[in-house]
């Protein structure tokens, strides 16, 4: 085989697409532990919604592996890696040859320690990652659940919103004292915790489980509280975090740490082996900082950026930035960047927005509300434009090109002929 | 509306069918005639500011608009007319000279359209110019009286320089600062692109233009602005301009306003100073004086560049045109009556001066009747509106013509006729930057090139179907011409026949 | 390919180009009966600051972070055009979030973004915007 990639999401379509630029007819096999057709991971939220449906919510349409030569091995887990021999070993034993590998195996829910854990049944208790995931919490919920979700993180969120109106009462607790930790400040989560309050989501923060009780009075389970609270429900749902997938490739001897290390090129520490997605560590420009960077675009393009140097090509990709785009109940968050440096906060009927500056250069930014044209303001954290160089002034009122020097302009809409 | 304030001549009617308030009528209208009412999300119009110069109906998307003559009038008189009384109206609130711009365009007899052209039949074959070689190219200024050879046979060159035109048309006198920087570019691009000639008027040259210089007639008129060697040396020509068909007799008068910097640099005149051409020039009240001029031109030129005299159609003009002749000047433009101008008393404009097809015709007997007609090269202007005017100037004994009306329509101009207002919504007429960028001269100068080769081809089609072949033998051929309607001393002065009469 | 290139230096600020665009989108023969009444969602919008005004629609870029970061798959590129499936499309707006010329909008009930598709699917078959500016400032052309 050509090329053999670990994964089925992002990176690994990415992959595919990066590798047919150069590459139109090298064999491509992909190993895959879901026995699924290639699907949007963020889309679970809406399936429960209904908002999508499992055909709708498919990443690349029905007939991308024949049309891009690739062959799916699933569902099949990687066992093992032999960088010397090129060889990837699979669940069974089989011995899969490659000459360039991706792994791009994402990250796995993380399981926190908590007492009484293992009174709640397996059938009742649930991740929140996997089209599987999403089946069988469907498969459990009604009218009458009353849900706790361990996590009010991105994960933990969505899924509130897809379940909301599908059952009786939902209860989300989070040692951080505010919802959306990661993305937000306590302002700007507030903001989005009104509009999940409004619809019935109940918020415990700056508290957690102190231990889960088999059958409350009321309710299948019961779980007590830090601060004293009890809370009935009979489905529990864990996102308090995800860990990168990194042991198959330190098994080989792979370098990782948090994440597996890669250079711009997407290599690993080993020969012809290269890694993408949410497995890996990523230089964030906007803070300078290595980190894992668990975003479906980032994963996207490390993918492709890997899949064009395995086939030959030279490309990089240098400038990772964190950045999310999620809406709950029809309000937008649209946040990029690090949040360091002086604020700019500006606020009206549509959009509440601060913007992050520091040295001459905008760090960050979140926007709650109007999401138009956002990109500009990303386009200025990745490309760490220097802000002297442009009218801040006007750029701060609102995202408009007319703040740009006109040869950029000239340069980038056309320009005169 | 005030009690002595004037009715509006036309109303702008709005079908409300069709208007979808996308309020390009307001965006474009830099008199403010239109207006968005947010209440009503509706548009509403000011008649009052509406100078008819159709940018709006042009725009509009669903042609929702019409500029319609206003049906509001006076009593009826035919010696009172509302025109009339509308004048006196406006100068009992004003004391002011009126005001008017562009050509007369008053009910004169237009000759050009009682002359028409003849065609070969039977006895002398026409000529298919999809065929055959038609030659429009002229070469203006003097042609040698005799060929000269030297001692071997050889012959010796004696031609005095030349302005070489590709077809016998050149873009008239019209001032950067009477127009726009984008309208002055339309026409250097195209006169550059045609093989033509186009004309600075009394305005200078901007510096961004020197490179069309061979396709450029640099002017010197009576108030000298921007007049300096580099100027007089980067064109293909210098014209002295005498008088203008417009305002003949009269000087001009750009207002401080449109002495804007790059205006003001080109013209080497103070920014925002009125920039006023004298009447006369005041070194000149002969022939004489003239004769100096034109060899203190000569002179700073090298002898290089033939010298162009301008002068407006008047009363006289023959006789002038042969002290011309004979002053040393290489080709002599006339302007007649109808010729165009960015502003003039109204007065003036529309009652002084003569038409030019009598005064080319006029011009060009005399200067045949007195022998020196070869000295010189004759270029008419004022009313030429077609291919046909052109033509039949031509068979009147123009050598080529200057258009500036037209070329202005090409460019967008309606004919509004409201230049001195400098707020013309098509870019032409204007300085103001949000204005002049209307005209994009790749489109203005493709629309030129268009109409001057439509016209050439016009050209050549009539030439053929006279048999004739080029421009140089149609050039006074007057027998190509005939009148029609026209009394005895108008055939004379034209000195054509009339319909019905043969060759002999 | 040919591509929509604005010059600002002779953008009029008459916004005509928004309301071909809506009137491209409905597919009707009449701009008068598909837009009378109705406020416009164009994909083509004028910028105007001070003397400044120009228009901006999709770059077409030959590397669309839009596509790349599209978490469902919704964006695609067609032959050098990138298209969004509204089917698929979720409305998470990560592709405005990373569009560096802000030329994709929220649909108006904000369900889906839209974009520029270079009119290849309406009715005209070529960007009324560029063929209907007065001024040129808007042009369609291969400029390789």
């Amino acid at each position: 085989m050509e090329y053999a990639i670990i994964g089925n999401s992002a990176a690994a379509i990415g992959c595919v697409e990066g590798i047919r630029k150069i590459d139109k007819a090298g064999e491509i096999a992909i190993v895959s532990s879901e026995p699924h057709h290639t699907y949007a991971r963020p889309l679970i939220s809406y399936l429960l919604q209904g908002k999508t449906t499992e055909e709708k919510m498919k990443y690349r349409l029905e007939g991308f592996y024949e049309e891009n030569g690739c062959s799916l091995l699933a569902p099949r887990t990687a066992v093992s890696i032999d960088t010397a021999a090129k060889s990837v070993t699979l669940d069974g034993g089989e011995e899969l040859r490659y000459n360039k590998l991706l792994v791009a195996t994402g990250s796995t829910p993380f399981t926190p320690k908590m007492q009484g854990l293992e009174n709640v049944s397996e059938d009742d208790k649930h991740f929140f990652m996997s089209l599987d995931d999403a089946r069988k919490l469907a498969s459990r919920i009604s009218k009458e659940s009353k849900v706790l979700i361990i996590g009010a993180g991105l994960i933990g969120l969505k899924c509130a919103e897809g379940i909301a109106g599908r059952v009786k009462s939902i209860n989300v607790v989070d040692l951080a004292p505010r919802i959306l930790s990661s993305i937000l400040d306590a302002e700007g989560a507030s903001l989005i915790q009104e509009r999940l309050e409004f619809n019935n989501i109940r918020f415990h923060l700056a508290t957690s489980v102190q231990s889960f009780e088999s059958s409350n009075n009321k309710s299948a389970y019961g779980a007590t509280l830090a601060n004293g609270e009890e809370l009935g429900f009979d489905q529990l749902v864990l996102a308090v975090g995800v860990t990168p997938s990194v042991e198959l490739a330190k098994n080989a001897g792979i370098e990782a740490s948090r994440g597996i290390m890669i250079n711009s090129k997407m290599q690993t520490s080993a020969p012809d082996v290269y890694a993408a997605g949410d497995n890996t560590m990523s230089f964030d420009v906007s803070s300078g900082q290595s980190k894992v960077l668990a975003l479906l675009p980032n994963a996207y393009i490390q993918g492709e950026c890997a899949g064009v140097n395995m086939a030959g090509g030279d490309a990089s990709f240098e400038n990772a930035i964190p950045m999310n785009a999620i809406g709950f109940f029809g309000q937008h968050v649209l946040t990029a960047g690090t949040y360091e440096g002086e604020v700019f906060v500006s606020s009206s009927k549509d959009c509440w927005k601060k913007l992050f500056v520091s040295g001459d250069v905008l760090k960050g930014f979140m926007i709650i509300g109007d999401p138009s044209r956002a990109g500009i303001y990303t386009n200025l954290v990745r490309e760490r434009t220097s802000l002297s160089s442009i009218d801040f002034d006007l750029l701060r009122e609102q995202p408009v090109l007319a703040a740009f020097a006109k040869p950029w302009r000239s340069a980038n809409l056309g320009g005169a002929h | 509306m005030g009690a002595f304030d004037v009715l509006p001549d036309y109303e702008i009617s709005r079908n409300l069918d069709r208007c979808i308030v996308c309020r390009v009528c307001e965006r474009q209208c830099a008199n403010q005639a239109h207006e968005y009412v947010p209440e009503e999300d509706a548009m509403a119009s000011d008649e009052s500011k509406c100078v008819n110069c159709h940018r709006c109906v042009s725009l509009c998307p669903t042609r929702a608009l019409k500029i319609v003559r206003s049906s509001n009038t006076y009593k009826l008189n035919d010696n009172w007319t509302d025109k009339i009384i509308k004048e006196i109206s406006i100068q009992a609130s004003t004391g002011s000279v009126l005001l008017s711009s562009m050509g007369n365009p008053e009910d004169y007899p237009i000759y050009f359209d009682k002359i028409t052209i003849n065609a070969s039949q039977v006895t002398n074959p026409p000529i298919d110019p999809l065929r055959e070689p038609m030659e429009t190219r002229v070469f203006l200024g003097p042609k040698p009286d005799s060929v000269e050879r030297d001692s071997n046979g050889k012959i010796i060159p004696n031609l005095p320089p030349q302005v070489k035109l590709s077809m016998p048309m050149m873009f008239s006198a019209m001032s950067y600062g009477s127009i726009s920087y984008n309208a002055h570019e339309s026409l250097a691009r195209a006169a550059s692109e045609l093989g033509i000639c186009y004309n600075t008027g009394e305005g200078g040259l901007h510096e961004d233009f020197y490179k069309f210089g061979p396709n450029t007639i640099v002017q010197v008129a009576s108030g000298r602005f921007g007049v300096h060697k580099q100027y007089l040396n980067q064109g293909a020509a210098v014209e002295i301009k005498m008088g203008q068909g417009a305002k003949p007799g009269i000087g001009g008068h750009l207002p401080g306003k449109k002495i804007v910097a790059d205006v003001s640099r080109t013209r080497m005149t103070p920014e925002g100073s009125d920039a006023i051409s004298p009447a006369p020039h005041h070194d000149i009240y002969s022939i004489e004086d003239l004769r100096q001029l034109v060899f203190s031109l000569k002179e700073a030129t090298d002898y290089k560049k033939p010298i162009i005299v301008k002068i407006a159609a008047v009363h006289n003009v023959a006789a002038i045109a042969s002290g011309i002749a004979r002053s040393g000047a290489d080709i002599i433009a006339i302007d007649g009556f109808r010729g165009g101008t960015g502003a003039a008393p109204t007065r003036i404009r529309d009652s002084v001066g003569i038409p030019i097809e009598l005064a080319l015709a006029a011009v060009d007997s005399k200067l045949r009747l007195e022998g020196i007609r070869g000295k010189v090269s004759i270029i008419a202007g004022g009313g030429i509106r077609s291919s046909t005017d052109i033509v039949k100037a031509i068979a009147l004994g123009a050598d080529a013509v200057y258009l500036g009306t037209s070329a202005l329509l090409a460019l967008g101009c309606h004919l509004c006729r409201s230049c001195q207002a400098g707020k013309c919504n098509w870019g032409i007429a204007t300085q103001e930057p949000e204005l002049v960028r209307r005209l994009n001269p790749s489109i203005g100068a493709k629309r030129l090139v268009n109409l001057m080769t439509a016209w050439q081809h016009e050209i050549e089609e009539i030439m053929g179907g006279m048999g004739i072949n080029s421009i140089e033998a149609l050039k006074g051929n007057r027998l190509m011409l005939r009148g029609v309607g026209l009394n005895e001393k108008e055939l004379s002065v034209l000195g054509i026949k009339h319909a019905g009469e043969g060759q002999d | 390919m040919k591509r929509v290139y604005v010059n600002e230096e002779w953008c009029l600020g008459c916004h005509l180009c928004e309301y071909y665009c809506a009137f491209a989108q409905t597919n009707q023969v009449s701009m008068a009966r598909a837009l009378k009444g109705r406020k416009i969602h164009p994909h083509i919008r004028v910028e105007e600051s001070g003397a400044v005004h120009f228009a901006v629609s999709c770059r077409h870029c030959e590397i669309p972070l839009c596509v790349k970061g599209c978490i469902t798959g919704a964006l695609s590129i067609d032959d050098g055009i990138i298209k969004v499936d509204e089917s698929r499309c979720i409305g998470c707006f990560t592709c405005i979030l990373s569009c560096p010329y802000g030329a994709i909008s929220p649909s108006p009930d904000g369900h889906a973004a839209r974009k520029c598709e270079l009119c290849q699917a309406t009715a005209a078959g070529v960007p009324l915007c560029a063929a209907n500016c007065p001024n040129q400032a808007i042009v369609y052309e291969d400029r390789g």
